[in-house]
């Protein structure tokens, strides 16, 4: 990948109570991409994503978005550099005391001054562009799921973020909700000219829309290049992770004790 | 050793407890020290306070006619014994401004309005909608937790006189209206016995020092929920025990403070 990177992991580690989580992460986001995070559950991506946003601080290495090192910025510099970022939750995390039209315009209301004719306007060119404009005084409650991960998507899109991140925003969605949400994330990062991170297990779906993939294993990343290079891949991992494979370098038996001799079977 | 493994749990224990204690306080001074939003957008305190205080109107108007009307039937059955049943109207009116409406009101407060708004809190947390606001660059502690703090604060001495003289027309209900007692005593002896500065604003002082602790209690214990379906039960089970523990203390101490040598 080349062109200017906004965001630059190097050597990132990070541990929780000496448990290593994240070991030795090199990463480098060019503006203007869509790049995908991959693996496990519990592989570390959803750390990553934290350590971008400057949620956490790594044990060592350095963060940088945009020319500046995140987790060494003061609180009023954190908060000004997240006015920039946008970020999509696994499950919307739509505040749910406030109405559609509340939500997306939630963060208009508190870093700016403009007067509510204008974010009313925003707010149903927002919704329009996630193709829910008319839903505007419902509830998160009376969504349905694929729903309300697209109102949380006007909502992250609400300033016109630099870089937008996506923690696992496939997971739980119909067919027909997955591929919207697919396109949406493709779409709204060219029309924006963001620069995009999609942290997902969802192999078939992100493939179709990303520029780049990590692959990410146990807190260390395994693989990396565009969605053919993964497709095409020999590492027996990423084979199995791609194809769905039963058994491979993740068994499909939990580790124990003989279990024919457990039954006292005779081989 | 089981003894040194008991020892060894008692010190970790005693150590879990200084340390969240340590962090209720950090909490509670951030709550403070970001304070300004609640007060320059208004709104948001005004909003918090539909939920806390207006929502928690009928319980205490229910409860404060029912407590006054029990005292005026305790407190007749009483005075009558010492022929004094014309005092009704100041045993009534003085056990609810300086005790009863208080800390009845704060209990009532703890486990309604206290229980909902840890529930709230660590569900926002559980569904990452704290976490969502903190990378959308505001300050949970700002939008959310400080408006609830200042709403509960004042809502609870509102609901406290609400009580007090709900339970005075209990009162009145049982002592002058059913059991007949005279009306002209009833109020003068309360007019001439219920001092203003020592009885009503030590009642209300009593009511803001609950409404911080019960207030304070509730949103700490919301924003330090494990995010999961038993850890926001469990906080939310902690908050009426520990607001109700605080209320009794409490009240002991001012009570030493205030009436001592009455």
């Amino acid at each position: 990948m080349s062109s200017q990177a906004l965001v630059e992991l190097r050597d990132v580690n990070f541990a929780y109570d000496r448990r290593p989580i994240l070991k030795g992460i090199n990463m480098t986001i060019p503006k203007g991409k869509l790049v995908a995070i991959m693996g496990l559950s519990g592989g570390g991506k959803t750390t990553i994503l934290r350590h971008i946003g400057g949620v956490l601080k790594p044990t060592s290495g350095q963060v940088t978005i945009d020319g500046q090192v995140i987790h060494e910025l003061d609180r009023d510099g954190l908060y000004q550099l997240r006015r920039k970022m946008g970020m999509l939750f696994q499950f919307g995390a739509l505040f749910t005391d406030m109405t559609v039209y509340d939500n997306v315009a939630f963060q208009m209301r508190e870093h700016t001054d403009l007067p509510e004719e204008i974010i009313r306007d925003l707010v149903m060119m927002k919704l329009h562009a996630v193709g829910l404009y008319g839903t505007q005084d419902l509830m998160p409650a009376e969504l349905s799921g694929g729903m309300a991960r697209r109102v949380a998507l006007a909502r992250t899109i609400a300033l016109d973020p630099m870089l937008i991140m996506y923690d696992e925003p496939f997971a739980g969605l119909d067919p027909i909700s997955l591929s919207v949400v697919g396109q949406l994330i493709r779409r709204l990062n060219d029309a924006l000219g963001a620069t995009s991170i999609v942290v997902t297990h969802d192999v078939q779906e992100s493939l179709k829309i990303v520029d780049y993939v990590f692959f990410v294993a146990n807190g260390a990343i395994i693989a990396q290049g565009s969605a053919d290079d993964i497709r095409a891949s020999g590492e027996t991992f990423v084979k199995q992770f791609v194809h769905g494979e039963m058994d491979g370098p993740i068994p499909f038996h939990y580790p124990g004790s003989d279990y024919r001799e457990d039954l006292n079977l005779q081989v | 050793m089981p003894v040194i493994k008991n020892l060894r749990a008692i010190g970790h224990r005693s150590v879990d407890a200084v340390w969240r204690l340590g962090y209720a306080s950090r909490f509670f001074v951030m709550t403070l020290l970001y304070s300004g939003t609640s007060f320059r957008r208004f709104h948001l305190t005004v909003r918090e306070m539909f939920f806390t205080g207006v929502m928690s109107l009928i319980i205490i108007l229910v409860a404060g006619t029912f407590v006054g009307m029990v005292l005026g039937l305790q407190g007749y059955e009483t005075l009558k014994r010492y022929g004094s049943e014309s005092a009704l109207g100041s045993l009534v009116a003085l056990s609810l401004v300086r005790e009863l409406g208080p800390v009845l009101s704060a209990l009532l407060f703890a486990s309604r309005a206290g229980s909902a708004m840890t529930a709230e809190i660590g569900l926002m947390k559980a569904t990452e909608q704290i976490d969502a606001m903190e990378l959308m660059a505001v300050n949970p502690i700002a939008r959310v937790v400080a408006p609830r703090f200042w709403a509960g604060v004042i809502s609870m001495p509102l609901l406290s006189a609400l009580f007090s003289a709900m339970g005075v027309f209990g009162g009145y209900l049982v002592g002058v209206v059913l059991i007949g007692v005279d009306e002209g005593s009833f109020w003068s002896q309360m007019q001439s016995a219920v001092d203003f500065q020592h009885d009503i604003m030590n009642g209300v002082i009593k009511s803001v020092v609950f409404g911080v602790a019960v207030t304070a209690i509730s949103l700490f214990e919301g924003y330090d929920a494990p995010p999961t379906a038993e850890g926001v039960s469990g906080a939310t089970t902690r908050t009426v025990v520990e607001s109700s523990l605080a209320i009794l203390i409490l009240d002991f101490i001012l009570t030493a403070f205030m009436f001592r040598g009455d």
